[in-house]
């Protein structure tokens, strides 16, 4: 599904991946964690194409394609899905002719029938059950004076709709209390699926006592340096990563 | 002031001329230039009763002691006023009773234009006045309105069908010698709409104008003049397009619009006339004057604007309010694209007690363009507890565009309250990156930002002309953000 | 429109030109000559330029002015900022009194006046041309002079503070400060302007401020001049990389008060502030035009007027923010708001953004208004006179300029003197 081999990235002078791999099958979660200033941001905003990221190394391969080679939009529409940490609000923008925008062109390039009005909606009412997302926010600007929990939810909402292959969830968790990270997970976790892979980002153990993974990844300097499986979570949790930078500097020295 | 110096050169001017003057010209243009003997002709043509002409040929007067404008913010050759032909009409010209009738090159042109009228009329209900090059060739959905007392014709037909009520109104918002173009109109205008709406009616449809420029070198002199009487309401639809022209066109409208007690008009114009070329070579002049008078207690004037067209842009959509109570508002998308000039905006006048304002500006500058917005906010002594609210955001596109805001506020009545707010900004690319990432593609990013931008003025719209508007918004900005 | 216009009464201007010299003709002879020519050129403005849309000069160009050599200075006690222990620089009626004067304590700062100002200190803060017939009459004529020099990474200890009097009637006063900051150089400025009752006077003063890299310049201008008294200020400062500039024009008091303050913003991360409050009474009108240039990216201005205006005062405010096609980055504000106090009154506001840069943030804001009516009730409900409660909203309405200053004393000095002419209460 994803196959990320040496990625180095830098953005203005500062080089931030030096050297990542990565690899996600079908149908796995990943949990990326790991301390401020790691790179997990840049790692999927990097994934994602944002253009002020300069990719200086690497490969980056995504259902057999050259990803890096693609545009922002293209990568959406081959599948790739970001939950923004900071989602943007966009004025005079209902989220609904939002969606209805994006879903067109993404079901376009995947050689899918348009989707009828009626069918639409009964889609929007679907999906936005999943994450408890009154049927008043689905009118309202894009993120426009949502609440921080609102605009998570928005996100896996949009998530649903756009029915991706690879979801990279960045910090999807922070600043959510525990219903509204229950309502999030449950929604994540009703997306699950044998074809559908996620890539989670978090600095908190607590998010994957509710999405499960597969595989923990610990990000240091722009490097994966230590991987395991949920229980490192507990681990980084109970002890912090000094241990784990002791390890690395123990191992450049 | 200016009435004086109406009422002035009114008196110097009365008299000089010999009446009964008639020529026999058979041409359906006019000769290039301006002088008396083209307004004769112009009058005329259109068979127009001696006080018309008169009337014109003060205007005519006062124009040539007048000098172009210049303070606007906006750069270009001066159009030679000798070089211009003040009337053409279109050939075979004849009176239709359908639209069957009507030359089929005619019907193809509006066709591309995207004027369909019949579906218009079927779908939309809406009355068409079509202007073709100064001329009216078709008028529908008049006799529905006659039912009402409604009167919706062309300016030449209510110059001989309502005399009287031309003779009330014309030229009492906008005096003629109000500025150069506004005379200049005077002088020469060739047609344009007349719309009275009689005391206590709502006039059930929406009420519209299509204007469009097509003989080369022709100069557009429009002129529209409604009047809504005690207790009536009508919402007036007004849009522009015209084809490439490798030569620069003036457009020099009037809209006058009176408001009598309790009564309500709301003015929309669309306008995408041609903008000119990448470098602005080839584009309209759009110098116009409009105004409303809330002459009434309780009355109500309300403009809204899209403006993406021409290459320069000169025009203050203005509300005179001088009844108790009244209200005036003012909401404009202007868009300006490679070479284009804008200088628009809006003046509020309070002279009644209780009024109040509204004025939602939205500019948005791509290209090389220079967007300006310049509005007046006056309230005089007379006018106790007036408000005003003002906003004008400017959104930039590129690196090398300009955003101007020149916001003029006069305050005379310790009463008042007037607020004005003014913001400008870039278009974010954090916007567009979400987006991009939700598989749009950057136009369509940019069109939805854009159009979301916009909405507060969009919203004011009528249905069937805000879709067209959000179009014109995407069609003209296409490819612009660097 | 208005269809009367001024009758030019520039001929008593040329009288007046031709009869006087300037002190600087050694000095400053490029400029002078180009002021020459440039005033022949120009007309007094009537209220058909833009620039002066809403103020007649009409009433100014009626006097019969006269240069004044008197230094007659009856009055000038009440100029004193007490505490404030500053180098004094006193003009009378437009000439510089150095018997008055005390400014050779100054520590960290070189005064040079008159003939003795040396061209290379003038050049070096390159005025630009002058763009109207004040400014060039202004230049033709210095009545007096003095420039004021603080060299590089030098901070003037003394604050200084250069005082204008007016004693004899009828004159006109036409006086020129050069201000240069080295780089790193800080400087603090009050400069106040008076007259005496009964008075005619007529002061055009060119103040020309270099800012130098890094340098800190604080300017604040205090107006107290009586209703017989005309007043044109031509304020340039002109700020390079790094510097810091904060200009207050607080106008207590003046017959006719025009205000033409530019700042050209000629380098990268600078911060300038621009404020004033303007109080007219009577028949007197205050006008306030500022420009601020940004001509580089990552800067910053901060503009904020306010105004009251009683009886059957006019204020003006025109603040144009212009930003550069390579200004990039640039943050401008503006605030103007009023307060009209009296049913004669007559405010005109024109805030303007000119913004050739895509990638700014810029705002203004403008308001006109009365005074909260349900705050003066409230004030009244707990016991206060009307004129009391009007006097604390008043205080607290112009409080955010007055803390502009940053010089307490020079506050404090201000606030008195409005609470002695009755304006605030404390």
């Amino acid at each position: 599904m994803l196959e990320i081999k040496n990625l180095h990235a830098r953005v203005e002078e500062k080089e931030i991946l030096r050297g990542l791999n990565f690899e996600v099958k079908p149908g796995e979660v990943h949990a990326i964690m790991g301390p401020n200033g790691s790179g997990k941001s840049t790692l999927a905003s990097v994934l994602a194409g944002k253009e002020e990221y300069e990719i200086t190394g690497g490969e980056v391969s995504f259902k057999g394609k050259d990803l890096l080679a693609m545009s922002a939009e293209e990568r959406a529409r081959e599948g790739l899905f970001l939950a923004f940490q900071y989602p943007v609000e966009i004025p005079g923008v209902s989220n609904i002719n939002f969606l209805k925008a994006a879903l067109s062109e993404v079901r376009e390039h995947r050689g899918l029938p348009q989707l009828t009005a009626k069918e639409f909606l009964a889609l929007v009412n679907e999906k936005s059950k999943l994450v408890e997302l009154d049927g008043q926010l689905t009118n309202r600007s894009v993120n426009e004076g949502f609440s921080g929990g609102e605009k998570k939810r928005n996100e896996v909402f949009q998530m649903a709709m756009l029915d991706p292959t690879l979801a990279i969830l960045d910090e999807t968790d922070s600043g959510l209390d525990i219903d509204a990270l229950r309502i999030v997970a449950n929604g994540v976790n009703a997306m699950r699926s044998p074809e559908r892979s996620f890539v989670v980002i978090t600095h908190y153990q607590r998010l994957l006592d509710f999405i499960v993974p597969d595989y923990v990844h610990v990000l240091y300097k722009g490097r994966i340096v230590k991987s395991g499986t949920k229980e490192l979570a507990l681990e980084l949790e109970e002890r912090g990563y000094d241990w784990i930078k002791e390890e690395v500097e123990a191992a450049n020295a | 002031m200016a009435y004086e110096g109406d009422e002035l050169l009114e008196s110097v001017t009365n008299k000089e001329y010999e009446f009964g003057f008639t020529t026999n010209i058979e041409t359906d243009k006019a000769p290039n230039g301006l002088n008396e003997d083209i307004i004769r002709l112009i009058s005329a043509k259109k068979e127009e009763p001696e006080w018309l002409l008169q009337w014109r040929l003060e205007a005519f007067h006062a124009w040539q002691k007048m000098t172009e404008p210049e303070w606007a913010h906006v750069k270009y050759t001066k159009p030679d006023f000798q070089a211009i032909s003040y009337y053409a009409a279109p050939k075979n010209r004849q009176k239709y009773n359908s639209l069957d009738e009507i030359d089929p090159e005619l019907r193809r042109t509006m066709e591309k234009l995207g004027i369909s009228m019949e579906e218009q009329k079927r779908l939309s209900g809406v009355a068409v006045d079509f202007v073709m090059d100064s001329v009216s060739v078709a008028t529908s959905f008049k006799e529905k309105l006659a039912e009402l007392g409604i009167i919706f014709c062309s300016m030449s037909e209510a110059v001989k069908e309502h005399p009287e009520l031309i003779k009330k109104y014309l030229g009492t918002v906008i005096p003629r010698s109000d500025n150069f173009y506004a005379a200049l109109n005077s002088a020469v205008f060739t047609d344009g709409s007349f719309c009275y709406i009689p005391k206590g009616v709502r006039c059930p449809m929406e009420l519209s104008t299509y204007f469009r420029i097509n003989e080369s070198g022709t100069g557009q002199f429009e002129r529209t003049l409604v009047v809504a009487d005690e207790g009536s309401y009508v919402s007036y639809l007004e849009g522009c397009t015209a084809p490439q022209r490798d030569e620069n066109q003036l457009h020099a409208a009037v809209v006058e619009l009176i408001a009598h007690k309790d009564a309500e008009i709301k003015y929309s114009t669309v306008q995408n006339w041609y903008p000119g070329d990448k470098d602005g070579k080839g584009g309209v002049f759009n110098f116009v004057t409009k105004r409303g008078l809330c002459e009434g207690n309780n009355s109500k004037i309300s403009w809204t604007q899209v403006e993406t067209g021409s290459a320069i842009t000169w025009k203050y959509p203005s509300c005179v309010l001088k009844g108790d109570n009244s209200v005036g508002e003012f909401y404009s998308v202007a868009v300006t694209n490679n070479a284009q000039q804008a200088d628009t905006g809006t003046k509020m006048i309070h002279i009644g007690k209780n009024t109040s304002s509204t004025i939602i500006s939205k500019g948005i500058s791509a290209g090389s363009s220079n967007n300006s917005y310049r509005g007046l906010v006056q309230i005089n002594k007379s006018a106790d507890n007036a408000r005003n609210f003002s906003q004008c955001d400017s959104l930039l596109m590129t690196d090398h565009c300009g955003a101007h805001t020149f916001p003029y506020i006069e305050v005379k009545n310790k009463s008042a309250k007037v607020e004005h707010e003014a913001t400008t900004s870039k278009i974010g690319e954090d916007q567009i990156f979400y987006c991009l990432q939700r598989g749009l593609s950057e136009e369509k990013a940019i069109s939805l930002i854009v159009n979301g931008y916009a909405k507060e003025v969009l919203n004011k719209l009528p249905m069937e002309f805000a879709i067209e508007a959000q179009k014109l918004l995407a069609i003209s900005l296409e490819g612009s953000v660097g | 429109m208005e269809a009367t216009t001024v009758i030019s009464n520039k001929d008593k201007f040329i009288a007046l030109n031709e009869s006087k010299s300037s002190v600087l003709k050694n000095s400053w002879a490029n400029e002078i000559e180009a002021a020459i020519a440039a005033f022949t050129t120009f007309e007094l403005p009537t209220t058909r330029h833009e620039e002066w849309k809403y103020t007649r000069t009409t009433r100014l160009a009626n006097e019969n002015w006269k240069w004044s050599e008197s230094l007659e200075n009856s009055g000038l006690s009440n100029t004193i900022i007490e505490d404030l222990n500053a180098a004094r620089i006193v003009f009378i009626n437009g000439n510089l009194s150095l018997a008055d004067s005390s400014f050779n304590n100054a520590i960290g700062c070189t005064i040079s006046v008159n003939e003795n100002i040396a061209a290379s200190d003038i050049a070096q803060i390159n005025v630009a041309p002058a763009t109207n017939v004040f400014e060039a009459f202004q230049r033709t004529n210095t009545s007096a002079a003095i420039s004021i020099r603080v060299e590089k990474n030098t901070a003037a200890e003394t604050p200084l503070h250069i005082v204008h009097l007016i004693t004899d009637n009828e004159s006109i006063s036409t006086p020129a400060i050069f201000i240069h900051l080295g780089t790193g150089a800080t400087l603090e400025v009050t400069e106040s302007f008076h007259g005496n009752e009964n008075t005619k006077g007529l002061t055009i003063r060119g103040l020309y401020a270099h800012v130098g890299t890094n340098a800190r310049l604080e300017y604040n201008k205090i107006q107290a001049e009586k209703d017989e008294q005309f007043h044109i200020s031509l304020d340039n400062v002109r700020v390079e990389n790094d510097g810091y500039s904060n200009f207050n024009t607080l106008t207590i008091d003046g017959g006719w008060v025009r205000n033409d303050l530019r700042i050209d913003l000629n380098g990268q991360n600078i911060e300038a502030h621009l404020s004033g409050f303007y109080l007219p009474r009577n028949k007197q009108l205050v006008d306030n035009h500022t420009k601020v240039d940004h001509m580089y990216p990552h800067c910053m201005s901060n503009e904020l007027y306010k105004g009251i205006l009683f009886d059957q005062s006019t204020g003006v405010f025109n603040g144009k923010v212009y930003v550069r096609k390579d200004a990039q980055k640039t943050n401008a504000y503006q605030t103007n708001s009023n307060i009209l106090a009296s049913d004669d009154a007559t405010m005109n506001t024109k805030p303007e953004l000119e913004i050739y840069a895509d990638d700014v943030k810029c705002s203004h804001g403008t308001t006109t208004g009365q005074l909260d009516e349900q705050a003066m009730f409230y004030l009244r409900a707990r016991g206060m006179s009307p004129d009391s409660a009007r006097k604390l909203l008043t205080t607290a309405f112009i409080n955010d300029v007055l803390n502009k200053v940053e010089n307490k004393i020079v506050r404090q000095h201000v606030i008195d003197a409005l609470v002695q002419k009755g304006l605030l209460y404390i």
